[in-house]
């Protein structure tokens, strides 16, 4: 993947294939420049199984093909910047769900960049205007944040993946990523 | 500054189209974003078709929506056509440069553009 934001929209978008209606996207970079990337939702969860084998690359769910790229790619990500992934993952039917932490070192020279985040971001939504998405990317100059359920509020009937919906989502984070 | 009010107004402006809009796309663009699409550039190509398709008034008769891995992973990005009555269209290995040829030549005017279906790749 050219930017780590292409590996979100990737793996959130399994989030969505185990039938999560709640999904956090969480980027917090501290001082040391350590980014902290959290994937969390409330799917239908991984047993401990699944959980040791996702990170295999000939292990997938899906039907159409044999491989799944999906957590080596991130892992790969990660580990080259000396980071790392964590996956907890639960399918008890009262807390079911699943978080994926990652570790990047953006300092490294083998970081790859976060890219266009605003656009995965609008991507997912557009894609998925049924589930509520929480996105955070903060660092310790400013907080870059949208709740769906506070857009929901507002548009009442109206659909999170209308055109005019979506280009305002697009604009609302651009602006606060343009105050820094 | 960019406001809820703006959103509020976009809502008002919104709910009398969604009553007549429901069921009424006749044409719609699938575009795949597995794993595969995503890391050959699908997102790009996704944005391509929304905005193009909103800019030449398309929106009630068109939908643009993404789905899993389509299976042929060598010829992403790959976004399937299907209309009503008609044959479904697999296009392939698109670019943005292409997808605003097939949104004016297939989608508005009506007409495959054949040179960038998988038939014309694999020959």
């Amino acid at each position: 993947m050219k930017e780590l934001s292409l590996n979100i929209l990737d793996i959130t978008k399994n989030s969505t294939a185990a039938r999560a209606t709640d999904i956090t996207i969480s980027l917090v970079t501290d001082a040391k420049g350590i980014l902290t990337l959290t994937i969390s939702d409330n799917g239908c969860g991984m047993d401990e199984e699944t959980i040791k084998r996702v990170s295999d690359p000939f292990y997938t769910t899906r039907t159409t093909r044999k491989v799944g790229l999906g957590i080596p790619l991130l892992r790969l990500a990660a580990e080259q910047t000396g980071g790392n992934v964590k996956i907890e993952s639960t399918t008890d039917e009262n807390c079911h769900g699943t978080k994926i932490t990652a570790t990047f070192d953006t300092t490294h020279i083998d970081f790859c960049p976060v890219g266009d985040i605003v656009s995965s971001i609008c991507v997912l939504i557009s894609g998925n205007p049924e589930v509520d998405f929480v996105f955070i990317d903060e660092t310790p100059e400013r907080c870059v944040s949208l709740d769906t359920k506070e857009l929901r509020a507002v548009l009442g009937d109206v659909s999170l993946a209308e055109y005019e919906v979506i280009k305002w989502i697009e604009e609302y984070l651009k602006s606060q990523y343009n105050q820094e | 500054m960019i406001s809820l009010e703006q959103l509020a107004a976009i809502r008002d402006k919104m709910k009398d189209k969604v009553v007549i809009r429901e069921g009424a796309a006749e044409t719609r663009v699938v575009v795949g974003m597995a794993t595969c699409g995503i890391a050959a550039g699908a997102r790009p190509i996704l944005n391509a078709f929304v905005d193009g398709v909103a800019k030449e008034g398309l929106n009630d008769k068109v939908t643009v929506s993404q789905t899993g891995c389509i299976g042929i992973c060598q010829y992403e990005p790959v976004v399937e056509v299907f209309e009503s009555g008609k044959e479904k269209v697999t296009y392939v290995k698109l670019t943005a440069e292409k997808v605003e040829k097939i949104i004016k030549e297939h989608l508005v005017g009506g007409n495959v553009v054949t040179e960038y279906t998988i038939g014309a790749i694999n020959k």
